[in-house]
């Protein structure tokens, strides 16, 4: 087992739910409750990541953060180094690919909060933050965690992204679905089953955690 | 004083009122449909882009001008000095009734706050309900701790909109009367929207009679629900 990838993609997997969370919960609270006319356009580019080809947003990633545009050259110059295969520009590839993991179950359950709720947290003086830190999250708390979970695991298994943005670097961007790939190019069929089985059941189990929870509290799934 | 022009138009629905309330306490009174909710919402802020045909509004409540969609002033709800008690209840279920009736007093100290929740709920006779769960109390509780949630932040303006359905007659009058001498104690100016002729004649109120929308008549509730009350006087025999 390559230790490093797994801690490797754990960290990014983390790392990207943290933001991916912190994002996510104003554009759905925006996305629910906001009556701008772009919030069709908005919503659209927001699900983009479900229908794109990874390798195509790869792709477009490996070109904007490069030496070939002026907005990579100025951040290289900016931050000493060029995002592209590096660990934080796995990063923005993930957070950009896993965007609608976690937009879509939090737009679900603010959807699903009662109006008359948040029309009584605005007439008492509610402001946007906090109308979604005491109401809409805790009301829809099942799916903050089914977006965790979901915007989690999908960035443990991002293949596509990862392979054009950051390459094969050890310690800096192979993760374990590159190392999955590695093993399978070598005939290392042993090693590959290990790899796959250790992705498929901490999938199995998160994704169980998730349903059993559900059904526990004799709700209907987020 | 409430003064407000609206002109809305939703769908083949249409309110169109224009109104001057001097009183302390005025009743719009007028059957189901006639638009007494939508007034309601519109005076309270709400609804803004509710009405996807038309919508031309001035609130104004004795100096300052809430809503004016000429210079697209639209104060947001919350920030209108303006408190609003629905038939729905709407507590919110993950808090207990004594952060319910917090939740407008974020600017106060927390000393004060658990004072001043403690006086509201004994206000609404639901003083022993201040650790229980929206989902324990039944409809008249939750409309007492609704009522208490809405007066919590001392509002300038009240808007009621049938807020004691679910309370029997003669608790309904009681917590009536009550409101009524707490609004004109603390010169809360309020709006009480009812389709019931009884609730209306009981406050003694300035009356506005809301038909399809249309303001039909302005005046005292003995002048202009005498039909009404003959018809209440009938069935009692």
């Amino acid at each position: 087992m390559d230790w490093q990838a797994l801690a490797l993609t754990l960290k990014l997997a983390t790392v990207t739910t943290v933001i991916l969370l912190a994002v996510a919960a104003p554009l759905a609270t925006w996305l629910v409750l906001g009556r701008s006319r772009w919030l069709a356009l908005v919503e659209a580019l927001t699900a983009l990541p479900l229908v794109l080809p990874p390798t195509v947003l790869g792709f477009f990633l490996l070109v904007l953060l490069g030496p070939r545009t002026a907005f990579g050259r100025s951040l290289t110059t900016l931050l000493g180094h060029p995002l592209a295969f590096s660990f934080s520009g796995l990063v923005i590839g993930s957070v950009l690919y896993s965007l609608p993991f976690a937009v879509q179950p939090l737009v679900a359950g603010f959807s699903s909060v009662e109006p008359g709720l948040v029309d009584a947290a605005r007439l008492l003086g509610a402001s946007p933050y906090r109308l979604v830190t005491t109401l809409l999250l805790p009301l829809a708390r099942r799916s903050l965690i089914a977006a965790a979970v979901l915007t989690f695991l999908h960035t443990m298994g991002e293949f596509g992204v990862v392979l054009m943005l950051g390459g094969d670097i050890p310690g800096a961007t192979r993760t374990l679905s590159i190392v999955l790939y590695n093993q399978v190019e070598n005939f290392d069929y042993a090693a590959a089953n290990r790899t796959a089985l250790l992705l498929l059941g901490m999938s199995t189990i998160a994704l169980a955690a998730i349903y059993l929870g559900g059904r526990t509290r004799g709700g209907r799934r987020a | 004083m409430l003064e407000f022009a609206i002109d809305a138009r939703r769908g083949s629905f249409h309110l169109k009122i224009e109104c001057r309330l001097a009183t302390e306490w005025t009743v719009i009174f007028g059957p189901s449909g006639a638009g007494k909710s939508s007034l309601l919402r519109l005076l309270a802020g709400l609804d803004r882009f509710h009405f996807s045909g038309h919508l031309s509004a001035r609130v104004a409540l004795d100096d300052s001008l809430l809503t004016n969609t000429t210079t697209r002033l639209w104060r947001r709800p919350g920030q209108r000095g303006t408190s609003m008690v629905a038939q729905q209840p709407s507590l919110f279920p993950h808090l207990t009734v004594a952060a319910n009736v917090a939740y407008g007093l974020s600017r106060f100290a927390s000393e004060k706050k658990a004072l001043w929740v403690e006086e509201m709920l004994e206000f609404v006779g639901a003083n022993d309900l201040a650790n229980r769960r929206p989902r324990d109390l039944s409809g008249g509780e939750a409309q007492r701790v609704a009522l208490a949630r809405a007066l919590a932040p001392k509002p300038r303006l009240l808007l009621l909109d049938e807020p004691f359905s679910a309370l029997d007659g003669a608790a309904s009058d009681a917590l009536l009367a009550r409101l009524i001498d707490w609004a004109n104690e603390h010169q809360v100016q309020t709006v009480m929207a009812t389709h019931d002729a009884a609730d209306a004649l009981a406050t003694a109120a300035e009356v506005a009679l809301l038909r399809e929308g249309r303001l039909a008549a302005l005046g005292s509730a003995a002048e202009f629900l005498a039909p009404e009350r003959q018809r209440i006087l009938d069935k009692l025999g």
